[in-house]
């Protein structure tokens, strides 16, 4: 591997060594986006437009496009060899969130389902 | 290797700079913060149906305060990355300027917060009314009391700056509070998604 490809040292997050007006920039664009994405999301939730059971699913599309412009533009996150420290923590992270929420989500699911209901299991008791 | 080529090439071998530890390491306690928010988060979506026979989220929210609320912490994010443009370039006066109003939308944030949460206990729905109201107020109330440490967090800075101005070590602590901040605006993103506006529809 040809080290003088690799970049001097990692960059932290929230830094990318860009200029203050690069760096305001992206802020501006973040936050435009940002804007953009929530008004989206509000509309969508009040709007009669969308069909009803779509519209959790264009909620969390939503969502899930502003984190990534947070991590972006604000936390200034890059796919840049100088970030794989920060990508890799990044991935760890979502991995454990996602196994947290759906795991939570499937298992509570299913007792809940092959539980008796609460008056039969007194009548037992009884 | 000759003993001159380690200083031309830093990542070959040798420790990081602190700056890129410190904020490295706040990075991960930040992802470990939002794995805690995401048990808070599971907690909450197992729950937001048990009422108990008590008041909904649909009867209970209100979607202006919620769009506000947004707005407030939205903006006090962009104004946090001009304080860290500000910090970089060495301006005191933009600091504080770009300080005052983060704090100011910070403090709206969490005043409509409160009232909210006021209003619902003052109308029998507090915590402990259903598990629906615990969760909620367990999830909100704890991104709240992050808003809040941050707020004390960044007066602390502002006073650190005044006394001492901007040396490495408030730099790298300025740092990691817009790190922080940033953070909770993503964690408030996931939460008037899933709380408040799942919970209208």
């Amino acid at each position: 591997m040809d080290d003088s490809n690799i970049s001097a040292q990692d960059s932290a997050p929230g830094e990318d060594g860009s200029d203050t007006f690069a760096g305001l920039t992206k802020y501006l664009i973040g936050f435009g986006l940002a804007i953009m994405l929530t008004a989206a999301s509000f509309w969508a939730a009040s709007t009669g437009l969308i069909y009803g059971p779509a519209v959790p699913i264009a909620l969390s599309v939503l969502a899930i496009a502003q984190m990534g412009v947070h991590l972006v533009f604000f936390l200034r996150i890059t796919t840049a060899s100088d970030n794989t420290n920060n990508i890799l923590a990044l991935a760890f992270g979502i991995l454990i969130v996602t196994l947290v929420i759906a795991g939570s989500l499937w298992i509570m699911s299913h007792l809940d389902r092959n539980m008796m209901p609460i008056d039969q299991m007194i009548q037992i008791q009884r | 290797m000759s003993a001159a080529a380690i200083p031309a090439h830093p990542a070959s071998g040798g420790p990081a700079p602190v700056r890129i530890v410190v904020s490295f390491g706040f990075w991960v306690f930040l992802l470990s913060d939002i794995v805690m928010f995401s048990a808070l988060f599971a907690a909450y979506a197992v729950l937001h149906n048990h009422t108990a026979g008590g008041p909904t989220g649909r009867q209970l929210f209100n979607l202006t305060h919620v769009a506000i609320e947004t707005a407030c912490l939205l903006f006090s994010s962009f104004t946090c990355g001009i304080l860290t443009l500000c910090a970089e370039a060495r301006s005191k006066i933009g600091t504080y300027l770009a300080a005052a109003a983060t704090l100011v939308l910070g403090a709206s944030f969490l005043g409509i917060e409160i009232t909210e949460f006021a209003g619902m206990v003052a109308r029998g729905a507090g915590p402990s009314r259903s598990a629906f109201l615990s969760a909620f107020f367990t999830l909100v109330g704890t991104h709240g009391l992050h808003v809040t440490a941050g707020m004390i967090w960044l007066v602390v800075m502002l006073a650190q700056i005044a006394t001492r101005g901007f040396r490495p070590a408030t730099m790298r602590r300025l740092r990691c509070f817009a790190l922080f901040w940033h953070a909770l605006d993503i964690v408030w993103v996931a939460l008037f998604t899933v709380v408040y506006l799942m919970g209208m529809g």
